[in-house]
């Protein structure tokens, strides 16, 4: 194996198209260099892109926010700027894993590990995130929700790899939360996991929203009958009980020894219900 | 394969090294350094016995590639004591019988004096929060636990 450890963009898409045999970018390490030991990923290369100048930065953009590849969930926990703009997306990251994985784990890793079961990516989606990918033919921005497509596997091209993450401006009375079933308190993989973003007006009027759930189905999914569910109510009993029926609507879960496909639904629904009440309330709407 | 060729600082100390491409941290510090405080329990990130600092960050090092420690600042347990002075999360760990068989020890010790530089006041929710990435099997946790939260006080009331 081959370790390469480019400087610039320009030189890490140079060294990755160059590349003949099976090459795997190296971010937080902690899929990656676990799937190599237990002999599930034997690259001929790994090219870490950690020391590319701007991949460690957070930086503020058009009033919202770009997330180097390489940043890690715990220095996105550290920012209080992002974490009061995108509080569901941060804590969504802060709850990958141990302080010592949190250390080293990228929400670009995250994504890009296309685990249906990634507690970053509903999230990212419900906060309409938009990821940078560099390639040979410059860099190309795509919605968060076209990356995975079936677990473990990306729509990237070879020679591709994601740059950056953008979370846009965070309208006003606006808010956001994600929430995961696991059967303990910590260090756990989502049973269930729902992202949720809205929008209300002046009057507390929901104007806006998206839903996603993860590890209900083979990559996360947005579910438009959650957010049609809100928008135009004032996320009432009424309303949230239309969005928890939607969610368990849409949920299209597996049964294993985590759960059965009824539990995973019903929590789908109960998951959207309570992670809508805390964006209500982070958007300033009334109790 | 060549090895790469690796400019580090370990516990304050300049260190240069040869390693593999694919080769772990922890199999640098244990193997090549001969620096064996750093522990594998699983190799994959869920024990916690490995753990060390990289630029002040906590990790584990059996995912960090030896590569990576390039120009980077390392910190592990044999940095800890200063001399024949051990620290005071040593000192209590043994009077408190916060360790039996003494396996996780050393990754407790170096998250835990991880914790005190980022929160020198933290709850017990906390402490087992940032704990838990650090697995015992002998404990139960508790004296674990509570040497750390009285190192914490110890060291408030020193400084």
């Amino acid at each position: 194996m081959r370790y390469l450890a480019p400087e610039t963009l320009d030189d890490a898409v140079q060294m990755l198209g160059a590349e003949t045999g099976e090459c795997r970018v190296l971010a937080g390490g902690t899929d990656l260099l676990v799937r190599m030991r237990s002999g599930f990923a034997e690259p001929d290369t790994v090219l870490d892109i950690k020391k590319i100048s701007g991949l460690r930065d957070i930086t503020p953009e058009e009033g919202g926010w770009r997330i180097g590849a390489a940043v890690s969930s715990a220095e996105m926990n550290e920012h209080a700027d992002l974490a009061a703009a995108w509080p569901g997306v941060v804590e969504a990251a802060g709850l990958i894993g141990s302080t010592q994985i949190q250390g080293r784990c990228t929400i670009a890793g995250n994504l890009c590990n296309a685990s249906p079961a990634a507690d970053s990516v509903p999230a990212l989606v419900a906060a309409r995130a938009v990821v940078r990918v560099a390639g040979p033919d410059g860099t190309r921005d795509i919605p968060v929700e076209e990356v995975p497509t079936g677990p473990g596997k990306t729509s990237l091209a070879k020679g591709e790899f994601v740059a950056s993450i953008f979370l846009p401006a965070r309208p006003e009375n606006s808010g956001d939360a994600y929430l995961r079933f696991i059967p303990r308190t910590e260090m756990d993989i989502a049973v269930v996991g729902c992202g949720l973003s809205l929008k209300l007006d002046g009057a507390g009027t929901c104007t806006d929203a998206c839903v996603a759930l993860g590890a209900v189905g083979p990559t996360v999914m947005v579910v438009d009958a959650a957010a049609a569910a809100l928008i135009g109510t004032q996320v009432d009993d009424a309303a949230l009980d239309a969005l928890a029926a939607a969610c368990s609507d849409a949920a299209t879960p597996i049964a294993d020894k985590r759960g059965t496909v009824e539990f995973r639904k019903h929590v789908s629904g109960v998951l959207a219900r309570r992670a809508a009440v805390i964006a209500k309330s982070r958007a300033g709407g009334a109790a | 394969m060549s090895k790469i060729h690796v400019t580090t600082t370990i516990n304050g100390d300049p260190t240069e090294f040869l390693c593999e491409p694919d080769e772990t941290l922890l199999d640098v510090l244990r193997d090549r350094l001969g620096m064996t405080g750093s522990k594998e329990g699983c190799g994959t990130g869920d024990c916690g016995a490995c753990s060390v600092t990289v630029d002040g960050r906590l990790v584990c090092s059996c995912l960090v590639l030896g590569a990576e420690a390039d120009g980077a600042e390392i910190g592990t347990i044999e940095g800890l004591a200063d001399g024949d002075q051990l620290h005071p999360l040593q000192k209590n760990f043994i009077e408190k019988a916060a360790l039996q068989c003494g396996i996780c020890t050393p990754g407790i010790l170096v998250a835990a004096k991880s914790l005190l530089d980022h929160n020198p006041n933290p709850t017990e929710e906390e402490t087992r929060y940032w704990l838990a990435g650090n697995l015992c099997r002998c404990t139960g946790y508790d004296k674990i636990i509570r040497a750390v939260m009285d190192t914490a006080a110890e060291m408030r009331e020193a400084s």
